[in-house]
C-alpha cells in the first residue's frame, strides 16, 4: 500500500513561514470544527437557550435529558437492529463477491479480461438513480420491496469500487508465493485462501469499513425499498424525525450526534485505513 | 486486447487458467446482467411505456421524451443540477488542492488538521445536511448570529429562493476533505528532487506551484474531475432532506425530480426516460472531459504515442 514516500526538506516551511502555515491551519480548523462544536452545544441547550442572541456556547445548565428524550420519541433501538442487520450483510456479501472477483482479475490470466476490467471501471461512474426504477420495479415484482434483500442482496455480487482497491493490493503479492505453493501441491483456491487474503488484511479491512460506512450513510435506497417504520434504518427515521411538522432541534441534533458516532469512532479508530483506502483509488486509474 | 487476437488455440494448462478466472468473477458478471444490464434494459422499454405499476403498461412510444420537452419542471430540474455542477465542481477541485498544499509539509501535528479536515466526509448523508440546516436557520443558526454580531442581517438562506443553492454550495465546503486525500496521494509521487532542482535555479513558490506541482497533478486533478462531476450530478439527501425540492422548486435537483416521478406519483414510465435523460447527460459530459484529456493531463512518460 502507499506507504510515506521521500518528502523533500525543502517542502517544510521554516521560520516566520512555518508560524504563518500554522496560522492558517488552525483558522481553516475552526471553520471545520466550529459546525460540529454548535451542533455539540445546541444539543445540549434548554429550549430558551436555543435561540438566544448573542449565541450561547455553553449551555448552562447542559440539558442532558434532551439526548434521553429524544431518543424515546421514536423506536430508534429498532432502528439501530435494522441499520445493524443491513450493514453487517453489506459487509460480508463485500468481502465475499469481491475477493474473489478482484483475485480473478489479479492473478488469471484469460481472453476478454481487459475488456471485461473496462466494464467494470465504467460501472464505477454509472449514478445509481439510473437503475434505481428498474429495480424498484423488479423488487416490486418478486415481493421484495419492505424488506431488507434490495440492500442486502446486491452486494453479494460485488462492488466495482472495492473490487478494484482489492484487485490493486493482489496485484502487490508476488506471484513467487503462488509458484511455491503450486509446488507444495496446493491448489489455486487454497492459494487464495490461505495465501492471498491473510496477506490481504489492510485491505479487506478498509473494504469492510467503506461498505459498513456505505450502509450506515445510505439514505436513497432505503427511502425507496422500506415503508414500513418498523424496517425503517438510523438515517430514514432521522430523515423522519426532521419531517415532523413542529420540529425540535434540540431532539433533532442530539439524534443525528448519536446516529453519526459508530462512524465517527470508526473513523478515529481506523483513519488509516480510510485515507489510504481513497488515495489507493486516486493514484492509478 | 491484442490477446484475442494473437491467441487461436489454447493449451489446455490456459484453458484451466481461463476458466479460473471466469468461474471468480462470475458473481460480479452476474450482477451486472441482473443488477445494472437487465434493469437497464427494462428501464428503457419501460420509458416507452405508461404505467403506474398497478394496472398494465401501455405502449406509448415516444411520448414521455415528448412530453418532457414542453414540461418546465424537467427544465427547472436541468437547470437547477446544471448550475449547481458548474459551480460546485471547479469550488471543490480547488478548495480540496487548497486543502491539500495546506497540510502537505510533514510538520509536527499535521496529521491531526488532515484528520480534522477529512472528519466531515465521513459523516455525508442524512446528519451532514441536519447540521447544516441548523447553522443555517435564519433565527437560531449560528451563521446569521454571527453576521448579526457584526451588523449584518442575513438571509433567509435555505427558505429564501435565490439564496437555497448559496446555501448549499456554502455547506459543501465541509466535504473537500475527500478530494484532498486524493491529491495528497497525487503530491505524494512528486520526486522531492524536482523541487530542489527547480529552487537552485531561484524559483519561488508560486513558480514552482504552476510548474512542477500543477502539471504533475494533472492526473489527480482529472480524477476528481470526473469523480466530481458524476457525484454532483447524483445531489438528492441534502436537496430532499434541506428543502425537499422547494422553494419555488429552487433546489428541484433531477435526482430528486426522477424520485418524485417514480416514487410519489407512480409514473414509472416518465421516470424511466428522465432516468435515460440523466444517464445520457452524464455520459455526454464525462466523454467530453475524457476528450479534454489529451490536451492538458501530463501522464509524463507513460503514453504511447
Amino acid at each position: 500500500m502507499s506507504g510515506e514516500t521521500y518528502d523533500s526538506p525543502i517542502l517544510i516551511p521554516r521560520g516566520r513561514r512555518r508560524v504563518a502555515r500554522y496560522g492558517i491551519l488552525i483558522l481553516a480548523t475552526g471553520l471545520f470544527l466550529l459546525p460540529l462544536c454548535w451542533m455539540v452545544s445546541s444539543s445540549l441547550k434548554p429550549e430558551y437557550q436555543m435561540f438566544a442572541s448573542p449565541p450561547v456556547w455553553w449551555p448552562s445548565p447542559p440539558r442532558w435529558a434532551n439526548y434521553t428524550e429524544a431518543l424515546t420519541q421514536l423506536p430508534f433501538g429498532q432502528y439501530a437492529v435494522n441499520t445493524s442487520i443491513i450493514a453487517l450483510a453489506s459487509i460480508v456479501g463485500n468481502l465475499l463477491s469481491c475477493t474473489l472477483v478482484a483475485y480473478g482479475f489479479a492473478r488469471f490470466r484469460a481472453r476478454g479480461r481487459n475488456a471485461w476490467f473496462i466494464i467494470l471501471l465504467a460501472t464505477l461512474m454509472l449514478p445509481y438513480p439510473v437503475t434505481m426504477v428498474p429495480l424498484f420495479i423488479i423488487f416490486a415484482k418478486i415481493g421484495w420491496v419492505n424488506t431488507f434483500w434490495p440492500l442486502v442482496v446486491p452486494t453479494f455480487f460485488g462492488n466495482a469500487f472495492y473490487i478494484f482497491l482489492l484487485r490493486q493490493f493482489f496485484l502487490q503479492i508476488p506471484q513467487e508465493l503462488d509458484d511455491a505453493a503450486t509446488l507444495d501441491g496446493a491448489n489455486t483456491l487454497q492459494i487464495f485462501l490461505q495465501i492471498a487474503l491473510p496477506l490481504s488484511k489492510p485491505a479487506l479491512a478498509t473494504v469492510a469499513i467503506f461498505a459498513f460506512q456505505a450502509s450506515w450513510n445510505d439514505f436513497l435506497a432505503p427511502l425507496i425499498f422500506l415503508q414500513d417504520q418498523s424496517k425503517y434504518t438510523l438515517m430514514l427515521g432521522l430523515s423522519f424525525y426532521r419531517g415532523s411538522l413542529q420540529i425540535n432541534w434540540a431532539y433533532l441534533l442530539s439524534t443525528s450526534l448519536v446516529i453519526v458516532l459508530p462512524i465517527v469512532l470508526l473513523y478515529f479508530v481506523a483513519q488509516r485505513l480510510f485515507t489510504e483506502g481513497i488515495s489507493l483509488s486516486g493514484l492509478k486509474l | 486486447m491484442t490477446a484475442i487476437i494473437a491467441m487461436p488455440r489454447l493449451s489446455p494448462s490456459r484453458r484451466r487458467e481461463e476458466l479460473t478466472f471466469y468461474l471468480f468473477i462470475s458473481p460480479w458478471l452476474i450482477g451486472l446482467v441482473l443488477f445494472t444490464l437487465g434493469p437497464m434494459l427494462i428501464s428503457l422499454l419501460v420509458s416507452f411505456t405508461e404505467w403506474d405499476l398497478l394496472s398494465d403498461p401501455a405502449w406509448i412510444g415516444t411520448e414521455n421524451y415528448r412530453r418532457m420537452l414542453a414540461d418546465p419542471l424537467f427544465w427547472q430540474a436541468l437547470k437547477v443540477t446544471a448550475t449547481y455542477t458548474a459551480v460546485y465542481v471547479p469550488c471543490e477541485l480547488i478548495g480540496g488542492l487548497a486543502l491539500a498544499l495546506l497540510v502537505r509539509p510533514k510538520l509536527r501535528g499535521i496529521r491531526v488538521f488532515r484528520t480534522i479536515f477529512y472528519l466531515p466526509s465521513v459523516l455525508a448523508g442524512v446528519a451532514f445536511v441536519v447540521v447544516w440546516i441548523w447553522l443555517l436557520n435564519p433565527r437560531g443558526g449560528l451563521v446569521n448570529l454571527l453576521l448579526a454580531q457584526v451588523g449584518i442581517t442575513g438571509p433567509r438562506w435555505l427558505l429564501d429562493p435565490n439564496w437555497t443553492l448559496v446555501s448549499l454550495l456554502l455547506m459543501s465546503f465541509w466535504g473537500w476533505g475527500r478530494a484532498m486525500v486524493i491529491y495528497l496521494a497525487g503530491l505524494q509521487s512528486i520526486p522531492g528532487e524536482f523541487y530542489e532542482a527547480s529552487a537552485i535555479d531561484g524559483a519561488g513558490g508560486w513558480r514552482q506551484l504552476r510548474h512542477i506541482t500543477l502539471p504533475l497533478l494533472t492526473p489527480t486533478i482529472f480524477f476528481n474531475l470526473i469523480l466530481s462531476i458524476i457525484s454532483t450530478f447524483q445531489t438528492f439527501t441534502s436537496a430532499f432532506i434541506a428543502t425537499d425540492g422547494g422553494p419555488l422548486d429552487s433546489t428541484l435537483f433531477f435526482v430528486l425530480y426522477i424520485y418524485r416521478k417514480a416514487f410519489q406519483f407512480r409514473d414509472m414510465g416518465y421516470a424511466a426516460a428522465l432516468a435515460w435523460v440523466l444517464f445520457g447527460v452524464v455520459l455526454l459530459l464525462t466523454v467530453l472531459v475524457f476528450r479534454t484529456q489529451r490536451s492538458w493531463v501530463y501522464y509524463g512518460g507513460e503514453r504511447s504515442e
